[in-house]
């Protein structure tokens, strides 16, 4: 393991003040798990660690239960596999923070963001063509602001520390290995560890353990996931200069752009994203599972194909690429959704599959947030109730999300994840209407303008799509929009 | 992409492109990928798929595979159509992929 610091026994005697873990694996980490000390215990003469909630992940997640549970007065264990919170987590990305209002009231001034995006564009492209709808608004450089771009390792760093602040105690480089369960009524009663006597036990365990789910699974939350329910999140991270990108994207300083865009990927079913950092750019693919496999492409080929676009190569080319990554999304929102709690047990943030991926919206952070701190106020009810049944729990949590825009969001678009990979939305539409679009503005002289209508008749009839399919699907796009 | 043709994709060698990226090799493997079922295996969707590139085709039919620089996406085990094939689970605690923070 990375080298820790040293604890001291004092520094190992539990009491709330003493329980400040610096948010980082290079020092001490002052919790009553450090491996060192453990190691050096007879086994079987430390008694396990007891909190009142054991929270697995400190993703942002994690960090706004272990937050909720923190502020009740509840002792928590936030738990991190990484080294430091954020450090196994990649998104596109754009958060949309003011779920933290409440929570973190300050963040506008603290959260470590890259830019405050004022330019927001959705592309539709095929090889050689490319469409806009390219909206910019004075508005979102403003207070209260709208979205923010951000680098995870950070962004999940800082929002774990207001936890620790509050509280809570982090331990980090530690992976949670399965759940303990109390003898006779088989309630979860906390967590295994891969550290040496690193069993954790709790009233409480909430799952904030990532997309993977594997203790949802093994609390008999979830059943075997369907591949169909994922996507896999291929990013660049691409240094250019502040200057560079304020001068490519037209941005006055500080502000930032967040293009979607749709036909990218290669004929791969997905998506393409593009945002501007402070001195550097994300560019990624979002891919079907099954559309990647059955294709034989690699995905690096396809976000290069992306990046060689002649509507994207003169804002990202040049640059050197500074982090390759990739992460799995949690696509089918409600239809993926597992059930919310066991005895003893929540689950929350990609691991609930609360994860907005409508196309015209795109958010995670913010539905982790809001499903992590709804999670712990349902534990925190649960405990001063004195009941944990996972009865009880679920409907105190799902009470919680009712209050708030997770649930509500997930069910006014539940249509829209499946329409959006489907066949004629990923490879007919964006070829007939960009041919559309070009017919429209091509000027044919001496041959007179077609009307529109028969301009569309053409364009469907080449692109292969009957007037029924389109009438279908625009209808259905109402539906799942309206 | 053909305007590449003859160039790794995005100009970038993938040896070079995986070393952007931050690895903390754990000394015990975290995916075990069952050799026998591969041989066996005439789709494989993990080769194609993983971002990581980690499963590379042998000539005796088999597959090698390396977790030394996995993302820990779980794409792998999604796409896998055998079952038993790939045994799947987080590396021990402070090891595996570390994005950057700057």
């Amino acid at each position: 393991m990375r080298q820790r610091g040293r604890a001291s026994s004092e520094e190992v005697t539990r009491d709330a003040g003493a329980a400040r873990v610096p948010v980082d694996d290079k020092r001490a980490a002052r919790v009553p798990v450090d491996d060192k000390r453990a190691a050096q215990v007879p086994s079987g003469a430390t008694p396990a660690a007891r909190f009142d909630a054991v929270v697995v992940g400190a993703g942002p997640a994690g960090s706004a239960a272990a937050l909720v549970l923190a502020k009740a007065g509840r002792s928590v264990c936030l738990l991190e596999r990484g080294p430091f919170p954020g450090s196994k987590n990649l998104f596109g990305g754009v958060i949309y923070a003011k779920v933290l209002d409440d929570l973190v009231p300050s963040w506008r001034d603290e959260a470590p963001l890259e830019r405050w995006v004022t330019r927001r564009a959705t592309m539709v492209l095929t090889e050689t063509q490319s469409l806009s709808v390219d909206f910019r608004s004075g508005a979102w450089g403003r207070p209260p602001y709208n979205g923010a771009t951000a680098l995870r390792p950070r962004f999940d760093a800082w929002l774990a520390e207001a936890a620790v602040a509050a509280g809570a105690d982090l331990v980090t480089s530690t992976t949670a290995t399965g759940l303990v369960r109390k003898p006779g009524t088989g309630a979860v009663a906390g967590v295994t560890t891969d550290r040496p006597d690193g069993t954790l036990l709790a009233d409480a365990v909430v799952a904030c353990d990532g997309v993977n789910a594997f203790l949802a699974k093994e609390a008999g939350c979830a059943g075997e996931p369907d591949p169909a329910h994922f996507t896999l999140g291929v990013k660049e991270v691409i240094a250019l200069g502040a200057d560079e990108i304020e001068s490519r994207f037209g941005l006055p300083p500080g502000e930032g752009a967040d293009f979607e865009i749709l036909g990218g990927s290669g004929g791969v079913a997905g998506g393409g994203f593009l945002y501007t950092n402070l001195d550097t750019v994300s560019v990624g693919l979002v891919l079907s599972l099954q559309g990647l496999s059955r294709s034989g492409r690699r995905p690096e080929e396809l976000l290069a194909g992306l990046k060689a676009h002649p509507a994207i190569e003169p804002l990202v080319g040049g640059g050197a690429l500074v982090e390759y990554g990739a992460h799995l999304i949690p696509e089918a929102g409600l239809a993926m959704m597992p059930k919310l709690a066991a005895d003893g047990f929540v689950v929350a943030g990609d691991a609930a599959g609360m994860c907005l991926a409508a196309g015209l919206w795109l958010e995670g952070v913010n539905f982790a947030i809001a499903s992590g701190a709804a999670a712990g106020r349902a534990v925190v009810e649960a405990l001063g109730a004195g009941d944990l049944r996972g009865s009880r729990l679920e409907s105190a949590y799902r009470g919680q999300l009712r209050k708030g825009f997770v649930l509500a969001d997930l069910t006014r678009f539940r249509r829209a994840p499946a329409l959006l990979l489907s066949e004629r939305v990923q490879n007919r539409y964006p070829e007939l209407v960009c041919d559309l679009v070009e017919q429209m503005f091509t000027v044919g002289n001496p041959v007179p303008k077609p009307g529109l209508r028969s301009l569309t008749r053409t364009q469907a009839t080449r692109a292969g799509v009957r007037w029924r399919d389109l009438v279908r699907d625009a209808w259905t796009a109402m539906r799942a929009f309206g | 992409m053909s305007r590449h043709a003859g160039r790794p994709p995005g100009g970038i060698a993938f040896e070079d492109r995986m070393a952007t990226t931050e690895f903390r090799v754990a000394p015990e493997p975290h995916i075990v990928v069952d050799g026998d079922s591969c041989r066996g295996c005439t789709t494989r969707e993990c080769v194609a798929a993983c971002p990581a590139a980690l499963f590379v085709p042998v000539s005796d039919g088999g597959i090698l595979f390396n977790y030394e620089q996995c993302f820990e996406c779980g794409t792998c085990y999604l796409v896998c159509n055998t079952a038993g094939a790939i045994s799947w689970r987080y590396p021990e605690g402070g090891a595996g992929v570390v994005y950057r923070r700057t």
